[in-house]
C-alpha cells in the first residue's frame, strides 16, 4: 500500500536549511492500523502531509498503491487525493459557511457527482456516524466530537484507501477522543488503512503499529504483540510524573 | 459556469461582507455610469451639430486633374491627366447624380466691345452650371441645350464686365469680341452671393472646343446630387473616383492626380472632431472603470487571504487549482457584472431623462424660434455601444479577478491548514 524508501525532506527558512526527515524507510500494508508518535519537531506532521501528497519530499522514493509519487502536477495531485486519501484534521477543516451535509457532500463535488445525488449520499453517511439530525446544522452549532465526526464522514464519503489524521484527538476530551477512535477502529475495520498522527500514548495504543520518530528519523516501531509492553511502560512513565 | 454550488458559495461570500462588497460595486458601478453619461453627451454634441448640417441639401462636389503622384499599371508618376467628355457622359449616366457640368477655362482673353476692352477669363460649360453654382440671371437668358448643340458663339457675361465694357448699353443681343471671335451676349449673370465677383463670360463648352480646337478635353467637372444621405455622398464620391482613375489609368488612390472637392467635406471634418471627442471620453471612461477594475481586485486579494483556509481544505479535499480559479473568477465576474450594470442602468435611464425633458422644452420651443444654431441634440447611448461596454465589463472583471485567482491557486494547503 505505502513504500517509503529513504525520503528526505528540508525546509528552508531564510538563510538556515532545517533538515526535517532524515531518510525515512517505511512498508504499511492494506488495513492496517498505524500511529505515529513523536515530540514536537520530529518530522510526524511533515511525513504525515508527505503521505497525503500535500507535500513533496526532496529525496527517495514513495509508492501509494503501486503508484510512484513524484513531481506531479497540482491537478494529477490532487485528483489522487480525491481518489485514495481522505483527511481528518486536528482542527476539524471544516467550511464555515456550508452545513454539515454539504461539508460532507464536498469531496464528491470535485469528483462530479451530481448535486442531489451527493447530498443523498452525504445523508448516508451522516447516518453511519449518527448525525443525521444535525445534517441541516452549521458547524459552529456543533461541538468538537460532533465537527470531527463530520470531518469524518467526509473523509470517508469518496470511499478512500487510505485516511490520514493529523492529531485528530488533540481538540477533544477523553470521552469523546475515545469515541472518535472508535470509529476509526470501525473504519479500519472494514479494510481501510488508517494512519494517524498523535502524541498522546493512549490514543497511540489504541491502534496495531505505533511508529516513534526521533529528530526525523524511524526511532523505533511497536507492533501488535508488543502493545501490552508499550501500554505498561507508558502506565509507568505516567506514574513516574 | 451555472453551477448551484459555486453560486450558493459566491452569495455566501457576498452575503458575509456586504458592505464591502457593496463598495467594491460602487467603484465599477460608478466607472460606468460615468461613461455612459459621457457618451451620451458626446452624442448629444454631435448630434446637435450634426443636425445643422442636415439644412444643406446642396451637396456640390468639384473635380480636378492634376499630374499622377503615384506610378501605376507600368505608368510612371507625373503624367498630367485631362478630362474629356467620355468623362462627363458617364458620370452623367450614374445615379443619384443631379447636375453635371463640364468646364473649360481659358484666361487672359482680351474682351473688347467698341472702345472699351479688358481682360478676363472665358469659361466654356454645360446650362446645368447655373444650378450647380447657383448663379443668377440679371437679364437675358443662360446656355441651353441648344447652343451646345449646334455650338453656338454665344457668351453669357458678369455683371463686373458688363459695368466695364457697355457704359449704359443693354449688352443683351450685343456682339462682343473675344480674342478677335464674336460671340453674341445672350444674358447677364451674378453671383447669388454679392460679395463674390461676376468676372468671367460663360460660353457652351463645346463652342469653347471648337474654338479654342481643344477636341474633347475638358478642365474641370461640377456636379451636385440629389438629395441623398451623406453616406450615400461619400459613395458617390468614390463611384466617380473609380471611374475617372479606370478612364484614365489612374491609382485610386492618388488624389493628387484627380482631386475632387466635396462640399460635405466640411461636415466630415465636423465629425471627425467629435470622432475624437468619442475616442477622448472613451479613454476617460475607461480610466475610471480601471480605477473600478483595481478596487475589484483589491478586494478580491483581500477574500482570497481571509479564505486561504477554506481554499486549503477544498484542495486537500481533491479541489483542482483550475477549479479554485474558476470560483475567484466567477465571483469577481458577478460583482463587476452586477454593479456594470446597475451603473449602465441609472446612466442611460439619466440620459433618456434630460432626453425627454429636453424634448418637451423644444417642442415647446420650436414654435417661437426655429432655425437657432442647435448645440445638444438627443444625448442618448446607442444600443450597440451598451453592449460593447458591457463586454468590457465581463472582460475588466476576469481581469480583476485573474491575480487574486492565480494566488489563490498557488496557495499550498499544508500552509493554509497551519494558518490558524
Amino acid at each position: 500500500m505505502i513504500k517509503l524508501n529513504n525520503i528526505h525532506k528540508s525546509y528552508v527558512m531564510g538563510n538556515s536549511k532545517l533538515h526535517v526527515l532524515k531518510g525515512i524507510n517505511l512498508d504499511i500494508e492494506q488495513g492496517e492500523f498505524v500511529s505515529i508518535m513523536g515530540s514536537s519537531g520530529s518530522g510526524k506532521s511533515t511525513l504525515l502531509n508527505i503521505l497525503g501528497m500535500l507535500d513533496n519530499h526532496d529525496q527517495g522514493s514513495y509508492y501509494l498503491n503501486n503508484q510512484q509519487i513524484k513531481n506531479m502536477s497540482e491537478k494529477k495531485a490532487a485528483q489522487l487525493r480525491n481518489e485514495l486519501v481522505g483527511f481528518v484534521f486536528q482542527s476539524f477543516n471544516l467550511i464555515s459557511f456550508k452545513n454539515a451535509m454539504e461539508n460532507v457532500a464536498l469531496p464528491l463535488y470535485y469528483k462530479g457527482v451530481k448535486r442531489k445525488k451527493r447530498n443523498i449520499i452525504a445523508m448516508e453517511y451522516l447516518d453511519k456516524l449518527g448525525l443525521k439530525d444535525w445534517a441541516e446544522h452549521m458547524p459552529n452549532e456543533m461541538s468538537g466530537g460532533q465537527k470531527q465526526r463530520i470531518a469524518i464522514a467526509r473523509a470517508l464519503i469518496s470511499k478512500p484507501k487510505l485516511i490520514l489524521a493529523d492529531e485528530p484527538t488533540g481538540a477533544l476530551d477523553t470521552t469523546t477522543s475515545y469515541e472518535v477512535m472508535e470509529i476509526l477502529k470501525e473504519i479500519n475495520n472494514d479494510g481501510i488503512t488508517v494512519i494517524l498522527v498523535t502524541h498522546e500514548h493512549d490514543i497511540a495504543s489504541m491502534t496495531k503499529k505505533i511508529i516513534r520518530l526521533k529528530d526525523g528519523q524511524i526511532h523505533e516501531i511497536i507492533r501488535n504483540g508488543d502493545l501490552t509492553n508499550f501500554r505498561e511502560a507508558y502506565t509507568k512513565e505516567l506514574e513516574t510524573i | 459556469m451555472f453551477d448551484i454550488d459555486k453560486w450558493q458559495e459566491i452569495i455566501a461570500t457576498i452575503k458575509k461582507n456586504k458592505l464591502r462588497t457593496f463598495l467594491t460595486g460602487f467603484a465599477i458601478a460608478w466607472g460606468i455610469f460615468m461613461l455612459m453619461v459621457l457618451l451620451g453627451a458626446g452624442n448629444g454634441l454631435s448630434n446637435g451639430v450634426g443636425s445643422n448640417f442636415e439644412g444643406n441639401a446642396t451637396n456640390a462636389m468639384w473635380i480636378w486633374s492634376r499630374e499622377t503622384s503615384m506610378p501605376y499599371q507600368g505608368l510612371k508618376a507625373g503624367r498630367r491627366i485631362y478630362f474629356d467628355m467620355k468623362d462627363y457622359d458617364e458620370i452623367k449616366k450614374l445615379d443619384d447624380i443631379d447636375k453635371i457640368s463640364a468646364r473649360y477655362f481659358s484666361n487672359s482673353r482680351t474682351y473688347s466691345f467698341k472702345n472699351e476692352y479688358g481682360q478676363y477669363t472665358t469659361q466654356g460649360c454645360h446650362p446645368d452650371y447655373r444650378d450647380i453654382e447657383k448663379l443668377n440671371i440679371d437679364e437675358g437668358r443662360f446656355i441651353n441645350e441648344i447652343d451646345i448643340q449646334y455650338k453656338r458663339k454665344v457668351v453669357v457675361i458678369g455683371k463686373d464686365i458688363k459695368e466695364a465694357l457697355f457704359k449704359g448699353i443693354e449688352p443683351v443681343g450685343e456682339y462682343l469680341n473675344i480674342g478677335g471671335v464674336l460671340y453674341k451676349i445672350i444674358g447677364v449673370y451674378a453671383e447669388s452671393d454679392p460679395r463674390e465677383g461676376a468676372q468671367q463670360g460663360l460660353i457652351p463648352i463645346t463652342t469653347a472646343q471648337l474654338i479654342f480646337n481643344i477636341g474633347d478635353r475638358i478642365h474641370n467637372l461640377a456636379v451636385t446630387t440629389k438629395d441623398i444621405s451623406k453616406k450615400e455622398s461619400l459613395q458617390i464620391e468614390k463611384k466617380i473616383r473609380t471611374l475617372l482613375a479606370a478612364n484614365h489609368k489612374v491609382d485610386v488612390n492618388d488624389t493628387r492626380a484627380i482631386g475632387i472637392y466635396n462640399s460635405l467635406e466640411n461636415y466630415i471634418e465636423t465629425m471627425n472632431i467629435f470622432k475624437a471627442i468619442n475616442i477622448f471620453i472613451w479613454l476617460i471612461g475607461i480610466g475610471t472603470l480601471i480605477a473600478g477594475i483595481v478596487g475589484v481586485s483589491n478586494i478580491m486579494l483581500i477574500v482570497v487571504k481571509e479564505r486561504t483556509k477554506e481554499i486549503g481544505i477544498r484542495k486537500a479535499i481533491g479541489a483542482s487549482p483550475s477549479s479554485i480559479i474558476g470560483l475567484i473568477l466567477l465571483e469577481s465576474v458577478f460583482i463587476t457584472l452586477l454593479a456594470g450594470y446597475i451603473g449602465m442602468l441609472f446612466g442611460i435611464s439619466l440620459m433618456e431623462l434630460i432626453n425627454f425633458v429636453m424634448e418637451q422644452q423644444s417642442s415647446a420651443a420650436s414654435s417661437s424660434d426655429r432655425g437657432q444654431f442647435t448645440m445638444f441634440l438627443n444625448p442618448t447611448v446607442d444600443l450597440r455601444i451598451a453592449i460593447s461596454s458591457l463586454l468590457l465589463l465581463v472582460g475588466a472583471g476576469t481581469l480583476a479577478g485573474y491575480i487574486p485567482a492565480k494566488r489563490a491557486a498557488s496557495i499550498k494547503p499544508i500552509e493554509a491548514l497551519h494558518n490558524e
